[in-house]
């Protein structure tokens, strides 16, 4: 298992240095200049952190009604892995913000959901780290409850402020600057599919090591 | 259906009659909700008048003076069922777990009204807020608005208390999830406060926090059963 | 703590502290007596930092979550055979 971890990780590499290629090689768009290919790293793991927390509510509503162990173990792998994107796309969107608006910080829709899903899942590995027996039933309400606010945060923080470019932009790209994008996506996507499968493989890992210790009674 | 409310209003009774002896939650619900109101004052009173806009600090001092003693009193409400020991016995209950959960959010209302029917007249003298100028609208809103915040509180209140670190966990996980209900009720309250009244974007926050209240009324009815089974 | 999980924290808190380091350095310094030929060079630089900044945050952060899952594992890996070694001293 171990030894198939580092294969892995050098075919993403690969991976990811192909897209910085293409990202290198993308045209500097005209306002923003070499700034603008922050856009790269910024968007894909934005989106993704988004799908990423609603696909562990999915994971921890299956969990609840159906109570088998595999939707927790993915569900706490998607968690994670929310953060971590989380992480990054709020480290590169104050990267970006300080060139394109002056200011590291703006209180603009899209940047405030992200960063209040971040702390809901970052609250969630919290619970799950400090809860204590039983906690993995009740991060996976939290999981729920965090997934079904995703709508209400977006619209409440939507009225209280406005400044991000708009979604729109994104598929009328021209060419030169979608492909890119788009192979960073696939990247990011690619990257998050491994994270995700290894992270439950070594839930199962830990599970199969708990049962043995309570098989051999030592 | 009739059981059910009979055994909500039980559960209610129940928690009225053990407040009503000792009235502890009452009182030191109602005097943190002071104190936050105190502290905030000194923040956002300058030269003796409010900062910014005409109502903005009122607003904001209103509504983190009922998220925080909501949260206060929604900790110690089930500490006292986990002290005693009466959160298992109230589970082994013959009823459905739902109503024990619709009975607990009535009684976190009724103290949360009780607190607010002081604390928002005291903000609105304090400050020179009109918050009694539209009654009506500034009545749904504190009710939607407390509504929508102890539905989730009360299901992680009564969740958490089996949990280690349970008094730091509460707070944690509670404002994220609240956050569209603090910023409606403070926007909301806000545009009620304006010189000029924004009616429609006041309305606009009340229809968002219907709405909040009834999804997360649905999930915590959906969801009590299979957290509080172990 | 054990001396090698604080090597580790404090590494940890170097690259942080050079990461912030590099950040105000990226900050336009100040720019009221530069003549404005020159500002669409100096433009450039900030623009290159930030993007190494934020290329660098993603490369640091994906490889420290992947390096923290290898400990998992490793540590996993380690008593499972520990373990299963025992069981297998008992048995005969």
């Amino acid at each position: 298992m171990r030894k198939a971890f580092l294969p892995l990780v050098v075919v993403l590499m690969a991976l990811y240095v192909s897209a910085l290629l293409l990202i290198a090689r993308a045209p500097f768009e005209s306002t923003m200049g070499l700034v603008q290919k922050i856009f790269y790293f910024h968007f894909p793991p934005a989106v993704l952190m988004l799908l990423s927390a609603i696909f562990c509510g999915l994971m921890s509503a299956a969990f609840l009604i159906r109570k088998r162990q595999a939707f927790d173990r993915i569900a706490l792998a998607a968690a994670e892995l929310t953060v971590l994107y989380g992480s990054i796309a709020l480290v590169t969107g104050p990267l970006w913000a300080r060139k394109a608006w002056g200011v590291w910080w703006v209180w603009d829709p899209r940047l405030t959901m992200s960063f209040l899903m971040w702390m809901i899942f970052v609250s969630y590995l919290i619970l799950r780290k400090y809860g204590g027996p039983g906690s993995e039933t009740l991060s996976a309400g939290l999981a729920v409850f965090g997934m079904a606010n995703a709508p209400f945060v977006y619209l409440s923080v939507n009225m209280w402020r406005t400044m991000h470019p708009k979604t729109s932009v994104v598929p009328t790209l021209p060419v030169d600057f979608a492909t890119p994008l788009w192979v960073s996506f696939a990247g990011f996507l690619l990257l998050y599919i491994v994270l995700l499968t290894a992270r439950v493989r070594i839930a199962e890992q830990q599970a199969l090591l708990d049962q043995l210790y309570v098989d051999s009674d030592l | 259906m009739t059981s059910f409310w009979r055994a909500v209003w039980l559960v209610v009774r129940k928690d009225l009659a053990v407040e009503a002896r000792s009235r502890e939650l009452l009182f030191t619900t109602l005097f943190f909700a002071l104190s936050c109101v105190l502290i905030f004052a000194v923040a956002f009173v300058r030269e003796g008048k409010p900062l910014g806009e005409a109502g903005d600090a009122a607003a904001g001092i209103l509504w983190i003076a009922i998220a925080f003693s909501g949260t206060l009193a929604l900790g110690r409400t089930f500490e006292r069922e986990r002290y005693n020991d009466t959160l298992r016995a109230l589970m082994l209950a013959p009823v459905v777990r739902p109503a024990i959960y619709v009975g607990k959010l009535l009684g976190i209302l009724a103290l949360l009204a009780a607190t607010e029917i002081v604390t928002v007249p005291l903000v609105a003298l304090l400050f020179q807020a009109r918050l009694f100028e539209r009654v009506s609208l500034m009545a749904a809103l504190l009710v939607a608005g407390t509504v929508g915040f102890a539905c989730v509180g009360t299901l992680f209140a009564a969740m958490l208390a089996r949990a280690r670190s349970r008094d730091v966990l509460l707070p944690i996980l509670l404002y994220p999830v609240t956050i569209p209900v603090m910023i409606a009720g403070v926007r909301g309250t806000g545009a009620l406060l304006d010189p000029e009244p924004n009616i429609a974007m006041a309305q606009f926050w009340i229809v968002l926090l219907l709405f909040f209240d009834v999804v997360f009324v649905t999930l915590a009815l959906w969801t009590f059963e299979p957290l509080m089974t172990d | 703590m054990t001396p090698r999980r604080m090597t580790w924290w404090l590494l940890l808190f170097t690259v942080g502290v050079a990461g912030m380091g590099a950040l105000v350095l990226a900050q336009p310094g100040q720019t009221e007596f530069v003549p404005v030929s020159q500002l669409p060079a100096g433009e450039q630089l900030p623009a290159a930092r930030l993007l190494v900044a934020a290329y660098a945050f993603v490369w640091i952060a994906v490889l420290a979550y992947v390096w923290l899952m290898w400990r998992k594992l490793g540590k996993v890996e380690r008593e499972i055979s520990e373990l299963s070694s025992q069981m297998a001293k008992r048995r005969p």
